[in-house]
C-alpha cells in the first residue's frame, strides 16, 4: 500500500514567526495542472500593520550589526537557498513537468542565489563608494555617510516570483533597513518557502516580513502607512498613483517599476548599487580641524 | 571635604599581587593537526622539492621541532610560475561572480577550522593564543570574505575607468602575522583575477601550507595559488623571476630596498609594506587609563613584532610622570610566557635571531644613557622570551628612538607643544602609522592632517579591518592593502 504524504500548510513569515492571517482567510492555490495545491493566507491591512510593527522593532538591532555581519548573514541565506535549490525549483513549478519549465525554474533559483551573494558582497562596500569626504573651503572635516531609511514596503512582481522578490528585498536589507514585502499574488508559494529559508539563515526575526494576499486589498495601506519610509517594487499605473498619493502624505520615497513594461530581472542592470542607494539617507557631518 | 581629595603627590592606590597569587594554567588544547612534513604547493598539488631538501620549523616557545618544511629551489620556483602563468589564462577570464565564489569558500572553510589554525599559528610563531584566536585567524577569514565581494564589483574600483588583472604576481610575506599576511596578499590579488606565487617566511610556513589544504578543498583551479617555502634566497628567486608582472613584499625596509634595486631594470609593478617607528602621542587631556591600555596594546601586541607598533611614546610633559608611573604599574601585571595559555599577554619572540637583535638594541639603549625599566616577571626556562621593556629619558638621536626594534621595547619621549609633537613624530625615515590620544576631536583631525603616516589611530591603536587601507609613507613603503585603494595595486587600468 502506498503511503499518503503529509501536505504542508503554507504560513507567512512575519516577525520571525510563521503565522496565518489574523482574519483566518485563505485563498486556494492551484498547481500547474489546475488541481488544488494549498490554501494561502489572504493577509489583511491589519496583518500589514502588524508586520510593519515587527519590522520597526527589528530595525535597531539589525542596523547596529556590523556590515560584515550583515554580509555574512545574506551570504548564509544564499547558502540555504543553494542547498535547497531543488525544493525551491519545485515550489516555482508546482508540478509543471516540461523540461523547459524546469530549466527556467532552475535558472531562476540559481540567479536568485547569485543575487543574494552579489548584495552580500556590497554590505561592507557600498559606503566606500557612496559616502565621501567633502573638501569644503574651510578648516572642517566634512564627510557624508549613508544610513538606512527604516522600514521599507515592497511589492513583488507576479513573475519572476522568487527572483523579483529577492531582487527587491536584498538591496533593502543589506544596509540595515527592514522590509515588509507582498509576495506575487499569482505565485505566492515560493515566498512561503523563502520565509522558511530566511528563518534558518541567522537573519533576526522581523528584518524580512513576507505577506501573501491580494494587492487591491493591501496596496492602499502600503500607500498610507506612515511608518513605511519608502515603497519599492512593481506596480501598475493605478497602483503607482495610489502609492504616490499616499506617499505624499508622509513624504515617503517611492521607487516603482512599471508592471506594464517588460522588466529584465536577469540583465546586467538587474542588480546594482543603485538599488541599495534607493533605500539610504545621506548624512553630512561638519567637524572643526584645529589644535 | 578635605578628606575626600587626595593630594597630588600621593601615589594612586595599587593592587599589589606580588607572588601570593598565580593564575592556574589555562592551555588551549585544540588539535592543530600538524603534519610531520610539509611539501610545496604547486599547480594545485603538494609536491616534494626537486632538490629533495627540507628545513625544520620549530616552536619558538619550546625550541622543539614542529615539522620539516620543503626547501624550494630555482626549479621549483620556475614550476610555480609556470603553473601560475597557465592558470591565469582561464582564471583571469573567469567572470568576477564566479571568482568571488572561490574566495567565499576559502573564507568559510577558514572560519570552520579557525581554532585549529589559531593553535598552529601560535605554536609556529610564538604569539599568544588569545591573539591568534581573536585576531589573526578571524581577520584572515574576513579579508577573504571582503575581497570575495569585490570580485564582481570591480567596475566601482576606479571611477571612470575599467580595470583588468595584471597577470601573475609574486608575493613574499613576513613572519609576524603569517596567516593574516597570506590573506592580505592573496585575497585582493585573486579577487582582481591575478594568479600568485607566494613565499611565507622561513620560520612560519605552516599556516600558509595549511591554507593550501583549504585552497585545495575549495577546488580553486590548479596553479591560481602556488606556495613555495624557504629562506631569503627563495624569496629573491620569487621576486626576481621574469614571469610576474608585479611583486608585493612585506618585510623590513632593508630588504625592500634590495628588492627595489634588483628590479630597477624591469618594468614590474611593486608594492612595499616595510618597517615603521610609529609615534604614539598622548596629550594631557587624553583619557589616561585608556591611553595606557592603548600604549600597552600598541607596543606589546604580538611581542612588538608589528611594523606599525607604537614604539615611540610621545607624552605631553604635564602628564609624563603620571603616564609613565601608570604604564610601569600596568606592565608589571602583563603575563609573559606559554603562548598557548589563554591568559598569556606576551608570548615568545619569533626566533633566536630576532631575540638576539632585540637584546642587542636594548643594550645599546642602556649604553646611550636611556633609563630601562623591565618588570620582574619570571620567564620560561626554555624558548625565546623577552621582558616587556620601557625606556625613559630617551632622546631623538638614540638608536632605540630611530631604528625599528620589532620587539616589546618602548621608548618614551616628551613634548611641550603640538608643533613639537608633530616635529618629533615626523622626524623619522618611516611613516607607517601613528597614534593620537586626546579628548579634543579638532586636535585629532589637526594631528591627522599633520602626521606623515599612512594610518593614524585616534584614541585607539592597532586596529585593522579588511575595509580599511593599510600602508606607509616614505621609507615605510608604498601601496595599500585593504579597502578600495588596496585593489588598485593589483590591477591595470584599461
Amino acid at each position: 500500500m502506498s503511503r499518503l504524504p503529509i501536505t504542508k500548510t503554507p504560513k507567512v513569515y512575519v516577525g520571525g514567526a510563521f503565522i496565518r492571517s489574523e482574519s483566518a482567510r485563505v485563498f486556494p492555490l492551484a498547481d500547474a495542472a489546475g488541481r488544488f495545491f494549498a490554501n494561502i493566507p489572504q493577509c489583511t491591512r491589519k496583518d500589514l500593520r502588524n508586520a510593519v510593527e515587527a519590522a520597526a522593532k527589528a530595525i535597531p538591532g539589525w542596523a547596529r550589526r556590523t556590515p560584515y555581519n550583515r554580509g555574512q548573514i545574506l551570504y548564509r541565506l544564499g547558502e540555504m537557498l543553494e542547498a535547497r535549490a531543488a525544493e525551491m525549483a519545485d515550489a516555482l513549478l508546482l508540478g509543471a513537468a516540461s523540461a523547459r519549465a524546469r530549466a527556467a525554474a532552475q535558472r531562476e533559483v540559481a540567479a536568485t542565489v547569485d543575487r543574494l551573494i552579489y548584495y552580500a558582497g556590497w554590505a561592507d562596500k557600498y559606503e566606500q563608494v557612496l559616502g565621501n569626504v567633502n573638501p569644503v573651503a574651510a578648516p572642517y572635516f566634512n564627510f557624508t555617510v549613508t544610513e538606512p531609511m527604516g522600514v521599507i514596503g515592497l511589492l513583488a512582481p507576479a513573475q519572476p516570483a522568487l527572483l523579483g522578490l529577492v531582487s527587491l528585498l536584498a538591496p533593502a536589507i543589506v544596509s540595515g533597513n527592514t522590509v515588509v514585502a507582498l509576495a506575487s499574488e499569482t505565485a505566492p508559494y515560493p515566498a512561503v518557502l523563502l520565509g522558511e529559508m530566511l528563518a534558518t539563515s541567522d537573519l533576526p526575526g522581523g528584518v524580512v516580513n513576507l505577506l501573501t494576499g491580494f494587492r487591491k486589498e493591501l496596496v492602499p495601506t502600503f500607500a498610507t502607512h506612515t511608518h513605511l519610509r519608502a515603497i519599492g517594487g512593481v506596480a501598475n499605473a493605478d497602483e503607482r498613483k495610489t502609492l504616490r498619493l499616499g506617499a505624499a502624505a508622509s513624504v515617503k520615497r517611492t521607487r516603482l517599476l512599471k508592471a506594464e513594461e517588460r522588466i529584465d530581472w536577469y540583465g546586467p542592470h538587474a542588480a546594482s548599487l543603485e538599488a541599495i542607494r534607493e533605500t539610504l539617507e545621506f548624512k553630512t557631518t561638519w567637524h572643526p580641524i584645529g589644535a | 571635604m578635605p578628606t575626600a581629595t587626595r593630594s597630588p603627590s600621593r601615589r594612586a592606590p595599587e593592587l599589589i599581587f606580588g607572588d601570593l597569587w598565580s593564575f592556574d594554567p589555562a592551555p588551549e588544547t585544540a588539535d592543530p593537526k600538524l603534519k610531520s612534513r610539509y611539501e610545496l604547493f604547486i599547480n594545485g598539488r603538494l609536491v616534494a622539492p626537486r632538490g629533495g631538501r627540507y628545513f625544520e620549523s620549530i616552536n619558538p616557545a619550546t625550541e622543539q621541532k614542529l615539522a620539516d618544511i620543503a626547501l624550494a629551489g630555482p626549479a621549483d620556483v620556475n614550476a610555480a610560475y609556470g603553473a601560475a602563468a597557465r592558470a591565469f589564462r582561464t582564471w583571469g577570464r573567469l567572470p568576477g561572480r564566479e571568482r568571488a565564489k572561490y574566495l567565499y569558500r576559502i573564507a568559510r572553510l577558514l572560519q570552520d577550522r579557525a581554532r585549529e589554525f589559531a593553535v598552529a599559528e601560535t605554536m609556529d610563531g610564538g604569539k599568544p593564543i588569545k591573539e591568534s584566536r581573536d585576531f589573526d585567524v578571524p581577520m584572515a577569514a574576513a579579508h577573504f570574505f571582503y575581497h570575495a565581494g569585490w570580485a564582481d564589483k570591480l567596475d566601482y574600483v576606479a571611477p571612470g575607468r575599467r580595470v583588468a588583472p595584471l597577470g601573475v604576481v609574486g608575493q613574499v610575506i613576513p613572519w609576524n602575522f603569517p596567516l593574516l599576511m597570506c590573506a592580505w596578499k592573496l585575497a585582493p590579488a585573486l579577487a582582481m583575477g591575478n594568479c600568485v606565487v607566494l613565499k611565507p617566511a622561513e620560520t612560519t610556513s605552516i599556516t600558509a601550507l595549511k591554507l593550501a589544504e583549504i585552497i585545495a578543498d575549495a577546488d580553486l583551479p590548479p596553479g591560481v595559488v602556488n606556495i613555495v617555502t624557504g629562506a631569503g634566497e627563495v624569496g629573491a628567486a620569487v621576486m626576481n623571476h621574469p614571469t610576474p608582472a608585479k611583486v608585493a613584499f612585506t618585510g623590513s625596509t632593508e630588504v625592500g630596498k634590495i628588492i627595489m634595486r634588483s628590479l630597477a631594470g624591469t618594468d614590474k609593478k611593486m608594492t612595499m609594506e616595510l618597517g615603521g617607528k610609529a609615534a604614539n602621542i598622548i596629550f594631557e587631556d587624553a583619557p589616561l587609563d585608556q591611553a595606557v591600555e592603548g600604549i600597552v596594546n600598541g607596543i606589546f601586541f604580538n611581542q612588538g613584532h608589528v611594523c606599525c607598533a607604537g614604539s615611540r611614546l610621545l607624552v605631553h610633559e604635564p602628564v609624563a610622570d603620571r603616564v609613565l608611573a601608570r604604564l610601569k604599574q600596568r606592565i608589571r601585571v602583563l603575563r609573559v610566557g606559554d603562548p598557548l595559555d589563554k591568559n598569556t599577554d606576551i608570548g615568545a619572540i619569533n626566533s633566536r635571531e630576532q631575540l638576539a637583535k632585540i637584546a642587542a638594541l636594548v643594550r645599546t639603549g642602556v649604553r646611550e644613557g636611556a633609563e630601562l625599566y623591565q618588570p620582574p616577571c619570571a620567564l620560561p626556562p626554555r624558548g625565546f622570551f623577552f621582558r616587556p621593556s620601557v625606556f625613559s629619558n630617551v632622546a631623538m638621536s638614540h638608536r632605540i628612538a630611530r631604528e625599528e626594534i620589532f620587539g616589546p621595547v618602548l621608548s618614551v619621549l616628551t613634548f611641550r607643544t603640538l608643533e613639537e609633537a608633530v616635529e618629533k613624530a615626523n622626524n623619522t625615515a618611516y611613516g607607517l602609522s601613528a597614534g593620537v590620544w586626546t579628548d579634543k576631536g579638532s586636535r585629532i583631525l589637526k594631528m591627522s592632517t599633520e602626521l606623515k603616516a599612512g594610518v593614524v589611530w585616534a584614541n585607539t591603536y592597532n586596529k585593522f579591518d579588511p575595509t580599511s587601507p593599510f600602508g606607509g609613507y616614505k621609507e615605510s613603503g608604498f601601496g595599500r592593502e585593504g579597502g578600495r585603494q588596496g585593489l588598485l595595486d593589483y590591477c591595470r587600468l584599461v
